[in-house]
C-alpha cells in the first residue's frame, strides 16, 4: 500500500544562499544549531554508528536521541530520530531523517529535510509537522543574515 | 524560492484545495488527487506543475509511483516575513483585550 508507506513521509524543501559546505557546517555544529533548533546544541562525532544527540541549551535535558547512519559532507546526512521532549514521542519506536544538500546554481543550495518511517510514531508525526518549517525557516534566517529568527 | 511565485500559486482555489487535500494526507499519485477534482488529468497536472514551481509541492517517485507531497516551508517564510510583522501586534492587543473583557465579566 503506497499511501500508507506515504503516511509515514514528510518532507521539508528549502532554498539557501549559502554553499552545500556552510549548510552542512549550520547542521552539525552546535554553535549554529543552537541558534534555530529550539535551542538545540546538537553533538556527534559524524561517524557510521555513532550517537546523534540533541540537548537543551544547558545540556541539562536531551531533547533528541538518534545515530548516524550515513554522514557524507557536504550532500547527505541520514540519522535515526527519537523525539523525548514529549513523554509519548519518547515512547514511540525511532523513525528516520535525511538531510539532503544539493547545489541549485549562482550561490544557491537546496536543502530538503525527508523525515519518514513514521508509521508507527504517528505522536512524533504530529509533533515535528510544524517544527520543521520553523527550524528550515530559522536556519535560512541566519545563514543568510548571520542572526536568528526574531521573535 | 522568490515570494511572486508562491502568492501567485495561492491565488487559485483549485491549487489551495489541491494543498489542503495534501494536508489532509499526503504523498499521493496524480490519480488520487484527479479523483477529487471534477477537472481534466490535464488540468490537475497543470496545477500541481505551478505548485512544484513555487516549492509548494515536492515530488518523489516510490517504485512506479510519483507521489505528491505538501512542502508548507514557502508558507512558512511568508508568515515569517509578512504575517508576523503585520499583524503580531494587532492580534496581541485583540486577544489581550479579549481577555480583559472575560475577566471582567
Amino acid at each position: 500500500m503506497s499511501t500508507m508507506t506515504a503516511q509515514g513521509t514528510q518532507i521539508y524543501s528549502i532554498f539557501v544562499r549559502a554553499t552545500p559546505e556552510q549548510l552542512w557546517d549550520a547542521i552539525t555544529k552546535p554553535e549554529f544549531t543552537s541558534k534555530y533548533f529550539y535551542g538545540s546544541v546538537i553533538e556527534s562525532t559524524w561517524e557510521q554508528g555513532a550517537q546523534y544527540a540533541g540537548w537543551s541549551s544547558d545540556r541539562s535535558q536531551q531533547y533528541v536521541d538518534g545515530e548516524v547512519i550515513e554522514a557524507s559532507p557536504p550532500r547527505k546526512l541520514v540519522t535515526t530520530w527519537r523525539a523525548l521532549y514529549d513523554p509519548e514521542t519518547a515512547a514511540e519506536p525511532f523513525s528516520r531523517v535525511t538531510w539532503e544538500i544539493e547545489p541549485a546554481g549562482e550561490g544557491v543550495t537546496k536543502l530538503t529535510v525527508v523525515h519518514d518511517e513514521l508509521e508507527a510514531s504517528p505522536k512524533t508525526a504530529e509533533n515535528v509537522a510544524g517544527g520543521w518549517s520553523f527550524v528550515l525557516s530559522g536556519l535560512k534566517t541566519l545563514l543568510e543574515t548571520g542572526e536568528p529568527l526574531g521573535g | 524560492m522568490d515570494d511572486d511565485h508562491v502568492f501567485r500559486a495561492l491565488a487559485d482555489p483549485t491549487r489551495r484545495y489541491l494543498l489542503d487535500r495534501l494536508f489532509e494526507r499526503d504523498g499521493r499519485t496524480l490519480t488520487e488527487l484527479e479523483s477529487e477534482l471534477e477537472m481534466t488529468r490535464f488540468g490537475v497536472m497543470k496545477h500541481l506543475r505551478v505548485l512544484e514551481g513555487a516549492g509548494l509541492v515536492v515530488t518523489r517517485r516510490s517504485g512506479r509511483e510519483k507521489l505528491h507531497f505538501l512542502n508548507p516551508v514557502p508558507i512558512r517564510l511568508i508568515h515569517d516575513r509578512w504575517i508576523t510583522k503585520y499583524a503580531e501586534h494587532r492580534v496581541a492587543a485583540l486577544a489581550n483585550l479579549k481577555t480583559e473583557l472575560e475577566e471582567s465579566a
